[in-house]
């Protein structure tokens, strides 16, 4: 039995106290006044007053092409970032576990560009993939391994400009799902392996039937870490195409910055806020529910 | 994995090996790239071959870059907001996870999911009502207001994870303190901290870079070019010296390279504090 320690009423409010008035002033409050904002024509210049329009705003927003194309963009950032982010990260994952020499080398290697800013790396893959003949990517692709016959404008239309962003967050990411993956691949008992060669399983069965079960709750954990980055993409686009030309590389973030901090529009801005959080909760919510069978062996 | 060494699994170890070196070339190269063309004179455009060992190294990049009085500014503010916050951050997540880990009290559990029901919530999410009350309490153009916001945002998570620390923690020495009389804030300071140094590092580790890193909010609040922080001032580099690519970097790796330090004389905490969240929750 663990008893709780013998307390005078008002000690652990006392060690509670002050980093919960931080985060109720820059947090809680926040959260609850945005949403008191999105029903408002709010203005912060003096001497103006903000208006009541109820749902105008969402209705608004909903009615606003431009949203929507934000909004597929960041949805389909997603889908290709966080399915590379996982089986990259998996694979490496999978692969410097059975490595018998330099894993924790492998680790560090992989793990660096998770911890470069991204305002760095958004400069950095700009340079990466600039049009000239001699740019990192175009060298490589027309030069080296000749998949292309000619170098490659990347920044010159939205198609092209988005595969900077969507190799960017594959290439910042998969280091943070490696070392999860490796951590739980390194937590599975040999003998569960053992038992299954000894069965006659074939290296993708005991993938299959042993890693895969057993890997499920990290996998659930890291997808859904994942998709809410994914969700949060910004800076990238912000530097690399500034969400541009005619709004057609903006993700949500963006656009939300552009209406709020951009024209004024804070109410606007606060209802793209509200409607990005409920699309995140109600995603996480979904993938728990479909993941949360229980392991079977 | 601990099979027969036969002369295959030496084929098998050696077919890995090469894929996980094509893969670290990959991960590395960018940044390699971008370290050499910083010492590279005039790079105004890639050069063709790419090469990554300058022909002519200089540092004329890093002094142009060191001579712009308000960079300098830069790199100590972030320093200071980025000490600061890690501090706070450490100092007050323990103290909340503490009062979580050991304490039974009335309201524990709404406050506990309250805050930890912030993680889901994107940070940017927040900036416009953070505007607002940043700006009705005066902090929009203040480093003290960028470390207030960076602390309550990088509270949930390292909350999260320090509780799951003083969890595992005994609980015969409290036990004992509490016998010979010490109060629990002298038990805290004087046991529980040293106790939890490995789980602290961590914390301090991950929010000074959060800090050391973060850009939307600084550009947002912050117009006295005196008070910017590293992010903006190398972005504002790259709008005033488009394609001085030598320079732009130059000026990126005096960001990056004290990350780089830190996260490899910390490794093992970073393990420690990314899988902690993943394996535990």
């Amino acid at each position: 039995m663990r008893a709780k320690l013998h307390h005078q009423w008002y000690v652990p409010y006392m060690f509670l106290l002050p980093g919960l008035a931080l985060y109720v002033l820059w947090m809680l409050y926040p959260l609850g006044y945005e949403f008191y904002i999105s029903f408002f024509d709010w203005k912060i210049m003096p001497g103006q007053t903000s208006e009541f329009v109820g749902l105008e705003n969402y209705r608004r927003v909903l009615d606003d092409r431009n949203f929507w194309l934000a909004l597929e963009n960041t949805a389909r950032y997603t889908v290709i970032t966080v399915a590379g982010q996982m089986v990259l990260g998996l694979g490496l994952a999978v692969l410097i576990d059975r490595v018998f020499t330099g894993q924790r080398l492998f680790r560090a290697i992989y793990y660096v560009p998770v911890v470069t800013s991204w305002v760095v790396v958004s400069f950095l893959f700009q340079f990466l993939f600039v049009s000239h003949p001699g740019g990192l990517v175009n060298y490589v692709l027309v030069e080296m391994l000749h998949v292309l016959s000619e170098p490659v404008a990347w920044m010159s239309q939205p198609g092209t400009a988005w595969v900077i962003i969507y190799s960017l967050g594959i290439w910042k990411g998969v280091g943070w799902a490696m070392v999860i993956f490796l951590a739980a691949l390194q937590g599975i008992p040999v003998e569960l392996y053992e038992a299954a060669a000894i069965d006659g399983a074939g290296e993708w069965r005991r993938f299959r039937f042993v890693t895969v079960p057993l890997i499920r709750q990290t996998t659930l954990f890291v997808m859904i870490a994942l998709i809410i980055g994914g969700f949060q993409a910004f800076i990238s686009v912000l530097l690399i195409t500034g969400g541009g030309p005619l709004h057609r590389t903006e993700v949500v973030l963006s656009y939300m910055y552009d209406r709020a901090f951009g024209r004024l529009w804070f109410g606007y801005g606060a209802a793209i806020s509200y409607i990005l959080a409920a699309i995140i909760v109600m995603v996480s919510a979904l993938q728990m529910k479909l993941f949360s069978r229980p392991v079977e062996y | 994995m601990i099979f027969a060494n036969t002369r295959s699994q030496r084929g098998f170890q050696i077919t890995i090996l090469a894929v996980l070196c094509l893969g670290a070339v990959v991960a590395m190269a960018p940044m390699v790239y971008m370290a050499s063309t910083a010492f590279k004179p005039n790079a105004y455009s890639p050069e063709f071959p790419p090469t990554f060992i300058p022909d002519n190294p200089t540092l004329k990049n890093f002094e142009t870059a060191f001579s712009s009085r308000n960079f300098v500014r830069a790199f100590f503010n972030s320093l200071g907001v980025a000490v600061a916050t890690s501090a706070l951050v450490t100092t007050l997540t323990a103290m909340m996870a503490y009062a979580f880990a050991r304490f039974e009290f009335r309201g524990k559990n709404p406050i506990y999911y309250s805050v930890l029901a912030m993680m889901m919530v994107p940070t940017m999410m927040l900036i416009i009502p953070q505007f607002m009350v940043a700006r009705r309490l005066g902090m929009l153009d203040s480093l003290p207001g960028l470390v207030l916001v960076y602390t309550a945002g990088a509270m949930a998570f390292n909350m999260f994870l320090l509780r799951g620390f003083f969890e595992t923690l005994p609980r015969e020495l409290e036990e004992s303190a509490l016998i010979d009389g010490a109060n629990h804030f002298v038990i805290f300071a004087r046991i529980m901290v040293p106790l939890a140094r490995p789980a602290l590092s961590t914390v301090a580790v991950f929010s000074f870079l959060g800090a050391w890193d973060e850009y939307i909010w600084a550009l947002t609040v912050l117009t006295d070019l005196e008070k910017r922080t590293l992010p903006v001032a190398i972005a504002n580099f790259r709008g005033q010296h488009a394609s001085d690519w030598g320079l732009v970097f130059a000026a990126s790796l005096t960001a990056v390279v004290p990350t780089i330090l830190l996260f490899i004389f910390f490794q093992r905490y970073f393990v420690k504090g990314i899988t902690a969240g993943a394996l535990k929750g």
